[in-house]
C-alpha cells in the first residue's frame, strides 16, 4: 500500500500505478490484486500535507521485485509513504486454523467413523506492497 | 489511659478486619475497587476471526479510544494471541496514516 500525494491529477496517478506494476510484471512478478482505495484524510500531516491517495497492490514474487518497487516509490517524490506487508504465512495459518475447526466441527456433526479429511491448504507466495517516502 | 482505650479498639477492629479479609479474598481490598474477575470472552475467538487485517481502521478504531492508545487486554477482553495480532495491525495501520499515533 502507498500513499501519493493529493495534489497530482487522477492521470498521473494511473500513471504511476502503471509504471509502478510494470516494474513487478518485468521482473517476473504478478499483481493480483490492485485497488485504488482513493483519496482519504489522513490520521496526521505527512510533509504538510493532510490527505493522501491510498493504492493498493497484492503481488506474488520474489523479494526482488519488492525490493525494486520499494527503491523506485523511494526515489519518487509523489509517492509520500509506502508499507510492505509480507501476508502468505499469516494467510496459510488463518486457513490452517480455519480447516482444523471445520474438520473438528464435521467430526462432531458425524458420529461414524472419523473421517479425516483433510482439506488442501494452497499456498503461494504473497506480499502486499504499500507506498512510503 | 489512652493506652487502654487504644487496645480495646484495636483489638475490635482487627478481629473484624481478619474475618473480611478471609471470606472476601486478599484481591478485594488490594486492588482499584474491582471485587470479582470479570471473565470476558475474547471477540476474536468467538467470532472466529483468525486474520486481523491492518486495513481494516473501522474495526481497528474500536480498540483505541481517544486519545489514540492502544486498549489493553484486560479492558478489550481479547486472548494473548489475538492481542498480539491487533497490536501489530494497529501499528501498521499507523505507520500508513489510518490510524493516528496521538490524538490530543
Amino acid at each position: 500500500m502507498f500513499i501519493v500525494d493529493p495534489e497530482t491529477g487522477a492521470d498521473d496517478v494511473t500513471r504511476l500505478s502503471d509504471n509502478l506494476q510494470q516494474i513487478i510484471t518485468d521482473l517476473g512478478g504478478t499483481i493480483t490484486k490492485n485497488e485504488d482505495m482513493g483519496r482519504r484524510t489522513l490520521a496526521y500531516q505527512i510533509g504538510r500535507k493532510t490527505e493522501g491517495h491510498y493504492i493498493l497492490f497484492e503481488i506474488e514474487g520474489t523479494g526482488r521485485e519488492i525490493a525494486e518497487l520499494e527503491r523506485r516509490m523511494r526515489v519518487n517524490d509523489q509517492v509520500l509513504r509506502y508499507i510492505t506487508v509480507r501476508v502468505d504465512e499469516d494467510r496459510r495459518r488463518a486457513e490452517k486454523f480455519k480447516a482444523k475447526r471445520a474438520r473438528k466441527a464435521s467430526r462432531r456433526s458425524s458420529s461414524g467413523p472419523a473421517g479425516g479429511r483433510g482439506g488442501s491448504v494452497a499456498a503461494q507466495p504473497v506480499a502486499e506492497e504499500d507506498g512510503d517516502a | 489511659m489512652s493506652s487502654n482505650y487504644d487496645d480495646r479498639d484495636r483489638g475490635f477492629d482487627r478481629d473484624d478486619d481478619n474475618d473480611r479479609g478471609e471470606r472476601g479474598g486478599r484481591g478485594g481490598r488490594g486492588g482499584g475497587g474491582r471485587r470479582m474477575h470479570r471473565r470476558k470472552v475474547c471477540g476474536f475467538c468467538r467470532d472466529k476471526i483468525d486474520l486481523i487485517d491492518f486495513k481494516d481502521v473501522r474495526m481497528l478504531q474500536g480498540f483505541i479510544p481517544e486519545r489514540g492508545k492502544i486498549l489493553p487486554r484486560r479492558i478489550s477482553g481479547s486472548c494473548a494471541t489475538h492481542q498480539r495480532m491487533l497490536s501489530e495491525a494497529i501499528k501498521r495501520a499507523r505507520n500508513i496514516a489510518l490510524l493516528p499515533y496521538a490524538t490530543d
